[in-house]
């Protein structure tokens, strides 16, 4: 019964689904009031359904209904509840309704929140984001509907969820990752409906800043989750492998960072219009490329989704048809895009567009590396693959001048900058980011070139943007205190500080443990004790566990350092018995400073264990970095300036229609 | 010419100048980090013609041949055989194999090739999924043995 209330939900959301996608356009194009009105209601309603959809789906697996396929495959009874319920998104039909789900709640978030935004604005933006969920329900009800009955013939129990998916991150790494894929169709949305509309000034740049910075943060804390959550389950320690499937969420992330800062530029000097356009195409363009390789089974990686050819020809399906009509869009519309923004030759433009130009050519360099082997293979040339040392090494290239300009932008002039005023501030931020680099990388036995890079880079970001803030207090003409001076800086103006310090800090993290990391694989007995890196390791015992679903060889350390006891470490190696699939479970210990790592390998002959044990300095600043960005995120969208509704409101009271209000602030 | 004729030419030039240093420095990367994928069979036989250099770079694929596994009794030195349709070819490693590496389980090594037959790897991979087989052994294995259990079952 409820599973047949789902399907009939999801069928339902498709057809509110077209609807959406004709009417309030249709009304915006004839003007008419009340076919734009339906909008709202229309996109409550998409949202409404896919809900009661999703809820069905998980209420199938609560109740270990195994006459579901996707359940069957998916779960088991004696898995724990909240593995239950995240095992909805354990597979490529529940994941895609979860992203579905997340569409619909984008929807209606802007359905909600776009108040102050002309009615016609909202309709096309609203008729878009239908259009894109026609496609993407078509291709669930098509080709992958988790509620496919397998009635009469059902198993006593299911096949198990994986055991890497058992697991805390599995719980909000995909939402997150999904919110921040998903985000993009509305930037995507806004786009198309400013092209539709021809009114190509630079409004519409303002009413999508905040739904990208969202759909950024959003992104960024969802790779951030994937990192962290591969760095501790995988049980090798790694962080980022270059996996095609990683790359295709960081390609997404790259193209929405430039898109971030372009908007910036088309909001408040009306410069790079067309270019701002053309990302935001692009942007959930990758998204949707990066759809296409996870689902189609075309590349091959960790991430394993069961492959079908039609899935991902449909799904090519869907990207070349809205990539291709938004593009089709821009052509006709892009010799209107004027951009009448006139700049120097040493502006804050110019280092915006240099920003973009890295990060365009960063996207361009992963899409090179993870579609390379594909087309090789598919022009006859053999199967090759591309390994990390390239995007190690284009990275390294890429960021030094990223970072340059990072430092340089936020203090410079919109327009026009005289470098003698900033020359002396420069020379100091630079002298103490060098020395300061210097000093630190002295307090290590062997310094490495490659961490001193990293910490100049990571210190100069911080130094300059300590100096970017003190110039903008400097500059207030009032008597107040400092503080009084810091609370009046803008939350937007606090949320590029903090981006920028985000990835100073995720900077540091990846260069010294990139370079100072200790890792060892080694074979102990019981009783072995190992030192490595100052530590001392302890390998006490093995003792079996039984866990719900799983038996379990724990071992027992103890690590110290200098005779004292650090702590005590219980890494497992697990065999999950539905699936027989044997788990690694590392044990971890982490401070600010470095991470202990022990993971069991394999049993070996007279009771002794291959251990892996690494020491990882400094790993959990990659993922804090990337929290403190998301951070900055949140702190932009709460800006005032984007409360469209309140700015409607004081326009209409001050009845003075072009007030930018903004024109004296910068960010 | 006219100056801003000029100003632009110069501007299309260094743009042309800059996008073909970034192509040929990235080509350049690229070159050292291309694996190219062999199966046992093409190693001693030889792939479209050639065969692999002592020396080279590359990525092997093939089924561990059952009870040819052995580790060194005080290093975590191990040894063991690829097969796929043709001969073997023999695999060294230092490490800690894969949890899902076993006997008769097909997985994938990045190394060198010491010798004709034998190959020094630095990382051995074995997916996370039983049935899983390096897609390109499978292609040419199709119809000799390996049959994928029905999904749905129970």
């Amino acid at each position: 019964m409820v599973p047949e209330i789902g399907n009939i939900s999801l069928t339902l959301a498709l057809v509110v689904s077209i609807l959406l996608a004709v009417y309030p356009l249709w009304g915006a194009y004839r003007q008419h009031d009340t076919l734009m009105a339906t909008a709202r209601p229309l996109a409550i309603g998409l949202f409404f359904f896919t809900l009661i959809s999703f809820v069905c789906l998980v209420y199938a697996f609560v109740t270990d209904d195994f006459s579901l396929a996707y359940v069957a495959q998916h779960s088991n009874s004696r898995l724990p509840l909240h593995y239950k319920v995240t095992a909805v998104w354990g597979g490529h039909e529940g994941s895609f309704l979860l992203w579905v789900l997340m569409l619909s709640i984008w929807t209606v978030a802007v359905a909600l929140f776009s108040r102050g935004i002309p009615h016609a604005m909202v309709s096309r933006v609203l008729s878009v984001l239908g259009m894109v969920s026609v496609g993407f329900y078509l291709f669930m009800l098509l080709t992958s509907n988790p509620f496919d009955s397998m009635l009469p013939f059902f198993p006593v129990d299911g096949r198990d969820l994986n055991p890497l998916l058992q697991d805390f991150g599995m719980i909000i790494h995909p939402p997150m990752l999904y919110m921040g894929y998903v985000g993009f169709s509305v930037a995507f949305a806004f786009a198309i409906s400013a092209l539709l509309s021809g009114q190509l000034d630079s409004t519409w740049a303002r009413w999508s800043r905040p739904w990208v910075i969202a759909a950024w943060s959003f992104l960024s804390v969802g790779i951030a989750l994937g990192s962290w959550w591969a760095y501790y389950e995988l049980g090798w320690g790694g962080w980022w492998f270059w996996d095609p499937v990683e790359n295709a969420s960081f390609m997404p992330w790259l193209a929405g960072t430039a898109l971030m800062h372009s908007l910036a530029v088309t909001e408040k000097r009306k410069a790079f219009k067309s270019w701002t356009v053309l990302l935001a195409i692009a942007a959930f363009s990758l998204s949707l490329l990066g759809t296409f390789l996870v689902r189609s089974g075309v590349i091959v990686s960790v991430h394993s989704f069961a492959s079908d050819p039609t899935r991902g020809l449909f799904i090519l399906g869907i990207l070349v048809i809205l990539s291709g009509f938004g593009l089709l869009l821009y052509a006709l519309r892009a010799s209107q895009l004027k951009s009448p923004g006139r700049y120097q030759a040493f502006s804050r433009e110019v280092l915006l567009m240099g920003n973009n130009v890295l990060l365009c050519a960063a996207t361009l360099v992963v899409l090179l590396g993870t579609l390379l082997p594909l087309v090789h293979k598919e022009l006859g040339l053999g199967s090759i693959s591309v390994g990390a040392p390239f995007f190690n090494q284009m990275f390294t290239w890429l960021v030094v001048p990223f970072v340059l300009f990072l430092g340089l932008g936020p203090l410079t002039r919109w327009k026009q900058q005289h470098v003698a005023a900033l020359r002396n501030q420069l020379l100091l931020a630079f002298g103490l980011s060098i020395s300061a680099a210097f000093l630190v990388s002295m307090s290590y036995s062997q310094p490495s070139y490659m961490a001193a890079l990293g910490l100049t880079m990571a210190f100069w970001i911080l130094i300059t943007s300590i100096q970017e803030v003190l110039q903008r207090i400097g500059a207030m003409q009032d008597n107040d205190s400092m503080l009084r001076r810091l609370r009046k800086l803008t939350p937007s103006h606090w949320g590029m500080v903090l981006g920028h310090l985000g990835f100073a800090v995720t900077l540091i993290g990846i260069s010294l443990v990139s370079n100072y990391e200790v890792e060892r694989d080694v074979r102990m007995a019981p009783g072995e004790t190992v030192s490595l890196g100052g530590y001392e390791f302890t390998f006490r015992d093995v003792v079996k566990h039984q866990g719900p679903n799983y038996d379990a060889d724990i071992g027992i350390f103890d690590v110290f350092r200098n005779g004292e006891k650090v702590v005590h470490l219980e890494p497992e190696k697990r065999m999950y018995t539905v699936q027989r699939m044997p788990m690694t479970e590392a044990g971890i210990h982490s401070t600010l400073t470095r991470d202990l790592f022990i993971a069991m390998g394999e049993p070996l002959e007279n009771g002794a264990w291959a251990v892996r044990i690494y020491i990882k300095p400094f790993v959990i600043w990659i993922w804090c970095g990337a929290a403190i960005m998301a951070l900055g995120g949140a702190c932009s969208i709460s800006d005032r300036r984007y409360r469209m509704a309140k700015l409607a409101r004081l326009k209409q009271t001050f009845s003075h229609p072009q007030t930018t209000t903004q024109t004296g602030e910068q960010s | 010419m006219n100056p801003r004729r000029k100003k632009r030419l110069t501007l299309f030039l260094s743009i042309a100048v800059l996008i073909g240093g970034a192509v040929s420095l990235m080509l350049y990367a690229l070159t050292d980090s291309i694996d190219l994928f062999y199966t046992p069979s093409e190693i001693i036989e030889g792939k479209d013609g050639r065969k692999p250099q002592v020396g080279q770079r590359l990525r092997i694929g093939g089924m561990v041949v059952p009870g040819s596994v052995s580790r060194d009794s005080e290093t975590l030195a191990v040894t063991f055989d690829l097969i796929d349709v043709g001969p073997k070819v023999s695999v060294q490693y230092t490490g800690i194999l894969p949890d899902l590496f076993r006997e008769g389980q097909g997985i994938v090594a990045t190394g060198t090739l010491l010798d004709s037959r034998t190959i020094k790897a630095q990382e051995v991979l074995a997916k996370h999924d039983e049935e899983y087989m390096p897609p390109e052994l499978a292609e040419k294995m199709k119809g000799i043995k390996h049959v994928k259990p029905d999904n749905a079952g129970n």
